[in-house]
């Protein structure tokens, strides 16, 4: 690999994307040597894109039409151990589907890229988005990147091979979007020329790989005597991420001016209250707090782009000196006392002399809209709590009761 | 046993082949085969080997040497599970207690 | 109090059925804003779409990037392209006071205002169905029905669309869909 130069903006090819096809145009640049996908809505079109460009002979991938997404994830294994780079898709059941192989990619290390739709779990079956299906697997041991805009969801499935495949870190990533909300809606992408990202990632260089002139065995058996070490090992492989990450951010930012960060920050300086979401809720937060900016009301956002490994630290810093913080999130964890993204934050602040309220809204359960009166509702309740003194430790919004 | 998670290879991959003759499993054997050379069809003519064939730890040793047909169990792997005998169609195997 | 969450936003809302070329069209108008410097957000009304039932999309066009990912509310612009849906839904819900309502219809804008009870903004009437089977010989009614919003509304230049068209349907089609936009134009009646 070369030095990362600025790429100049009449090389740089600007089109509109739906999410699901700005993916699919990433992959179509990282080179990939094998994909192996089962379709599913709403990521169809990332696999059905990408089939285009390998039978027009666009790229030099072996596509893989298995017959299950639990085959899916296993002939994603079977090509990264023989040092392939390798990406799949899938969402809601498939995802369902893959479970057990989620678990057995992480633990052998497989360098995978799964770009995931999210959309809501059975039953009643539903197609639209939520967040069970990828916070379900939070503890398979993938990296997570939830992404807001389709250009950040270019970019970042760029980035991820690069964190991915670091020899620091060695693990698989989930690149997620919005089911529909993103998967389906056009926006403006600036791509870069393939040659930069080729010559960003590189070509995969495999720590350990499986060749016949060299037998090795992954996968094999590990009990009591062994099994809790190779865990300890996925776990400082996951506390070397945020290193990675940063460094490949800043290569990237060299080449497109753009970085992301593991969160951005919205309006939070001088905030009293922080809204503290994901994905497509986060760039609704974010106009929304233009808005309520405007009538003075002193909110910002603090929009999380990593769940897994999560910044603990980092997002301490920033809400702690505020009033309250205020979760929107996509999922219930039945008969939880609340739900992922507010347990993960209550955890990380509980240790503080003086901690923010947390205040957490389930919203938008099955793809129901989430408009910014949403938002507004939850601040304004939030207020409220405030002035109690005291708030319910997660309560739904936007539901019929 | 004693290793840290960090002197083992990553993710238990096995990257000396062959390394399982480290672990003798002789030592498991609570009945050891006894093998009669009379009716071995591979004593008598180098035929058969089912023995060998179905021996999960490789234990069954058909050896040609000048000519004869030497049969012998390595019993520092012979876990003595007795597949051997029950595979035999001469009946030339028998397991008896250590 | 009224909060606007779309401020310097014009937002588009689309009603049609399912096989008559919403998603399409509303794609084309945004790529047309694109490939004008804009940002944009263009998206069904989310479901499995289903030949026939009654779908509807969203555009939203910003000199700025769009941060609002939810449905379109308050629109400035709604376009219908299928004449049977004005006996089933109210185009002109939520609709801006001084927005604009673009149908695909035989009647005069005054007719559909009474018919709506909207009495703001602009209506504009085209009969894109006779258009479409005039030109085409078939009820591809959309393309003339959105060469109507395109003239009524200004935001994207007609020019600029009828690029994005013929790009996307190269040779005979395209050159009958811009016959028939054109006509649009110059049939659509505004009151």
């Amino acid at each position: 690999m070369t030095a990362v130069k600025r790429i100049p903006k009449d090389q740089i090819a600007i089109e509109g994307l739906t999410g699901d096809a700005a993916i699919a145009h990433a992959l179509k640049q990282c080179d990939l040597d094998v994909l192996a996908a089962y379709p599913i809505t709403p990521q169809t079109i990332i696999v059905e894109d990408y089939q285009k460009f390998a039978a027009n002979g666009e790229v030099h991938c072996r596509v893989i039409p298995v017959e299950s997404e639990h085959s899916a994830m296993s002939a994603c294994i079977g090509a990264s151990a023989v040092g392939a780079r390798v990406a799949t898709a899938s969402a809601s059941a498939g995802l369902a589907l893959m479970w057990e192989i989620l678990y057995c990619a992480a633990s052998m290390r497989m360098p995978i890229i799964f770009t995931v739709a999210n959309r809501a779990l059975s039953g009643p079956i539903n197609i639209h988005n939520d967040w069970s299906d990828t916070y379900g697997a939070r503890d398979s041991g993938f990296i997570q990147i939830y992404t807001q805009s389709c250009q950040e969801a270019y970019d970042t499935t760029i980035m991820a091979f690069k964190i991915a495949e670091d020899h620091k870190v060695l693990l698989p990533i989930m690149v997620c979007i919005d089911g529909f909300i993103l998967s389906h809606n056009v926006e403006r992408v600036e791509m870069l020329p393939t040659k930069a990202v080729e010559n960003f990632l590189g070509v995969r260089e495999p720590f350990i790989k499986l060749d016949p002139d060299n037998p090795i065995t992954m996968g094999p058996l590990a009990l009591t005597d062994y099994y809790f070490e190779f865990k300890e090992q996925q776990e400082r492989a996951m506390e070397a991420v945020p290193e990675v990450f940063a460094q490949v951010e800043t290569d990237f930012e060299k080449m497109t001016g753009r970085r992301y960060g593991m969160f951005e920050e919205y309006r939070t300086d001088d905030a009293e209250i922080i809204i503290f979401t994901h994905s497509t809720p986060g760039g609704t937060a974010k106009a929304t707090v233009d808005v309520l900016r405007e009538k003075g009301e002193k909110v910002g956002v603090l929009r999380l782009r990593m769940f897994r490994p999560f910044p603990t630290k980092e997002i301490v810093e920033v809400v702690k000196n505020a009033k309250a913080v205020i979760v929107f999130e996509k999922c219930r964890s039945f008969g939880a006392p609340s739900n992922p993204l507010a347990l993960e934050l209550r955890t990380a602040l509980y240790d503080l002399e003086k901690r923010p309220m947390v205040v957490d809204f389930v919203i938008g359960l099955g793809g129901r809209d989430c408009p910014p009166t949403t938002i507004v509702e939850g601040y304004e309740k939030t207020k409220e709590y405030l002035k109690k003194g005291k708030a319910p430790l997660y309560e739904t919004m936007g539901v019929r009761k | 046993m004693s290793e840290k998670y960090n002197e083992i290879p990553m993710a238990g991959n096995i990257i000396e082949p062959g390394n399982a003759t480290k672990y003798k499993t002789g030592g498991w054997r609570a009945q050891r085969p006894i093998h009669t050379d009379e009716t071995c069809l591979w004593v008598k003519n180098g035929t058969c080997g089912l023995c060998w064939i179905y021996c999960p730890d490789n234990s069954v040793k058909l050896i040609e040497k000048d000519g004869k047909y030497i049969y012998e169990f390595d019993l520092e792997y012979c876990k003595g599970c007795g597949i051997c005998a029950n595979q035999c169609p001469t009946d030339s195997i028998r397991m008896e207690n250590e | 109090m009224a909060l606007d969450f779309a401020k310097g936003i014009t937002e588009f809302r689309w009603h049609g059925r399912g096989g008559q070329g919403v998603i399409t069209s509303n794609q084309m108008l945004g790529k047309a804003a694109l490939a004008e410097g804009n940002y944009i957000q263009a998206f069904p009304e989310f479901g499995p779409e289903r030949t026939g039932a009654p779908v509807r999309a969203f555009l939203r066009i910003s000199k700025k990037p769009i941060q609002v990912y939810a449905q379109v509310y308050k629109p400035d612009v709604v376009v219908c392209i299928d004449p049977t849906l004005l006996d089933v839904v109210n185009p002109a819900e939520g609709l801006k006071e001084d927005g604009i309502l673009v149908l695909n219809t035989d009647k005069s804008p005054e007719e559909m205002r009474k018919k709506f009870n909207f009495m703001g903004g602009k209506v504009v009437t085209v009969d894109a169905s006779t258009i479409a089977m005039d030109i085409m010989g078939r009820p591809f009614y959309n393309m003339p029905t959105m060469a109507a919003a395109v003239m009524a509304t200004g935001t994207v230049k007609i020019e600029t669309v009828i690029n994005e068209v013929i790009e996307r349907y190269p040779g005979k089609v395209g050159q009958l869909n811009k016959a028939a936009m054109e006509r649009a134009i110059e049939e659509a009646q505004t009151g």
